[in-house]
């Protein structure tokens, strides 16, 4: 079967348990294609040959009652993997071989999946672009020297490419949304504490979530089913009744209520996400929902808050990279010395920016003007929420206020860089769930994603909306395999 | 509000990351622009507005103080860049 990785993991799945596939035939054809796009540059670590070897050992004694029976995945390398080097794309860690699991990739496992490797990204998973990986740019399947956004950006190249069935990445401020949009596929950013935490190395805490990418709502659903879960290593998971969302999919959202923000039609926006905007609204009416013009006055305060909250917590996270207990350390003339060129040599320009703006504000004389300012801001971006979803089930928006652009674009403009995340931002600083579908291409040719968000602990109803939509739109991504020789 | 060349040093200090001249000007460029973009918060009023410190409603869980990790040096010590088997090694800090 020479089009294994085009199928969707929900037909993999569908094969491997009819006995139509093996384990070792999915996983022989993802590695193949891997193997051959090494151009995309979206692995910093391949496992391939233990993959092999594992498949071969499920298939002699395969349990397909599992959810993820023999399925090969890569992911994201911020998760820590038991023995498999994880670097979060720092040249810090460059030499780091976890002694645990993360909680949310042994789920995964514990499914019967197979890691294949893992996936280049934005360093310590801080940029719009994964241009600040110290093992490279990442190439996107939709066009050469375009970027596949960022920091998933290696996942989000990985499933367009057909490297992995699905993945899983983390969103800190729009890093599975954005890429997804990208790169026309699927990504959901979970309610904040659904997924734990554990052995996700960490960006800003009270952010950070780990979510699927897929490319379709289906998939997404399926993996989002096995992923979250409550985890007592996790002191901000949380305990509430998970779904079977994917067992529980429906595509009937007639009478919903979906809110459509006015303050997300942003000066600047260019007219063709306007439009898909409006074809959005279109969809949800067709299929049988109703749709209200809302306000979440405080949306544009958002970026600006995020840029005090994130760096903050970032700054804190990385202060355990000294040299002292793990990753890189560089020669010093006595201990301070020794610190400060470690952290100068081993962290990126982008990472270094951003724990010299986290220092900054929370040091004394600072703090209340920017730290707890930003705080202050963040209740009332997340009271403007609890306002909205008073009238409404959920919200509908544009996932990006534009398509991906070149590689080299935006480097030198932090500030234009950060604008990406625009519409993003404001849900993780609510801790709300969003997923962005791809929903129409520009003029050209490049994928739009269109992002629903919904309540917390709402993921089933917003999966929902994106599985109805999905239907409605209909869309197909081009992907040329212009990297492929 | 600007943030200077001496600003910079002190944050450096701070963070313990040493930063060079030409960097320590780059930087300054790129956090005054972010700061500029961030000074839009004051155009807003929040006098009395409670501050959000953590986004999980939820109080924190109480358990049995067990120890769950039990002979894990070897584990803990693996990734050091320098160790003598017991021990995390430092350059001297006492003379």
């Amino acid at each position: 079967m020479s089009d294994i990785t085009k199928q969707s993991l929900t037909e993999l799945v569908e094969n491997i348990k009819n006995k139509k596939l093996s384990s070792t035939d999915v996983t022989k054809a993802f590695i193949d294609r891997s193997e051959k796009s090494e151009e995309l540059n979206a692995y910093i670590t391949n496992d391939f040959t233990s993959a092999l070897d594992k498949a071969k050992k499920f298939d002699q004694k395969p349990n397909l009652n599992l959810k993820l029976p023999g399925i090969p995945m890569a992911v994201k390398d911020l998760f820590c993997t038991k023995d498999i080097k994880t670097t979060a794309g720092s040249k810090i860690l460059n030499n780091f071989v976890p002694t645990y699991e993360s909680t949310v990739t042994e789920n995964i496992w514990n499914e019967g999946a197979i890691l294949l490797g893992k996936l280049n990204c934005d360093e310590f998973a801080m940029g719009s672009s994964n241009e600040t990986s110290f093992f490279g740019n990442v190439q996107s399947p939709i066009d050469k020297n375009l970027v596949p956004g960022g920091s998933s950006g290696g996942s989000a190249s990985a499933v367009a490419g057909q490297l992995t069935p699905v993945t899983i990445g983390t969103d800190t401020g729009g890093s599975i949304r954005q890429p997804a949009s990208f790169t026309g596929i699927v990504g959901l950013k979970p309610t904040y504490g659904s997924c734990s935490r554990y052995g996700i190395v960490a960006f800003a805490s009270s952010l950070d979530q780990a979510g699927p990418m897929a490319q379709n709502v289906k998939d997404c659903a399926l993996l989002h089913e096995v992923i979250s879960s409550y985890d007592s290593k996790d002191s901000t998971s949380i305990d509430f009744k998970r779904n079977h969302y994917s067992k529980e999919l429906t595509n009937n959202i007639k009478g919903k209520k979906i809110g459509i923000p006015k303050e997300y039609r942003v000066d600047g926006m260019p007219k063709e996400i306007e439009d898909l905007w409006q074809k959005g609204i279109q969809y949800v009416k067709d299929c049988g929902a109703e749709t209200i013009d809302i306000s979440l006055p405080n949306t544009s305060y958002a970026l600006p808050t995020y840029y005090i909250v994130a760096p903050a917590e970032a700054s804190s996270n990385l202060a355990r990279y000294d040299g002292v207990k793990y990753g890189f350390r560089a020669k010093g003339e006595n201990l301070i010395d020794m610190y400060e060129k470690t952290r100068s040599e081993g962290f990126g320009a982008e990472v270094q920016r951003r724990i010299m703006i986290g220092t900054y504000v929370l040091s004394s004389g600072y703090y209340d003007a920017y730290y707890l300012k930003a705080q202050k801001v963040r209740k009332l971006i997340k009271n403007d929420f609890d306002e909205a979803y008073k009238k409404v089930d959920a919200i509908l928006t544009p996932s990006t206020p534009s398509s991906a652009f070149k590689i080299g674009e935006k480097t030198n403009d932090p500030v234009s860089m950060y604008l990406n995340d625009i519409f993003t931002v404001p849900v993780n600083l609510a801790g709300l769930p969003g997923i962005s579908i791809p929903a129409g291409h520009d003029s050209k040719g490049y994928p739009l994603g269109l992002q629903i968000i919904g309540k917390a602990f709402d993921e089933q109803n917003i999966l929902n909306i994106a599985y109805a939509m999905e239907e409605k739109i209909n869309f197909k991504n081009k992907i040329t395999d212009w990297w492929i020789k | 509000m600007s943030i200077d060349l001496k600003t910079i040093k002190h944050i450096s200090k701070l963070a313990r990351i040493s930063v060079d001249e030409q960097r320590a000007e780059k930087l300054a460029g790129d956090l005054n622009s972010i700061f500029k973009f961030i000074e839009k918060l004051n155009e807003l009023k929040t006098d009395n507005v409670e501050p959000l410190t953590s986004i999980a409603e939820t109080t924190l869980k109480l358990r049995s103080d067990e120890v769950k990790s039990k002979n894990i040096r070897e584990q803990i010590i693996k990734n050091s860049p320098q160790d003598n088997e017991d021990y995390f090694v430092v350059p001297k800090v006492i003379e």
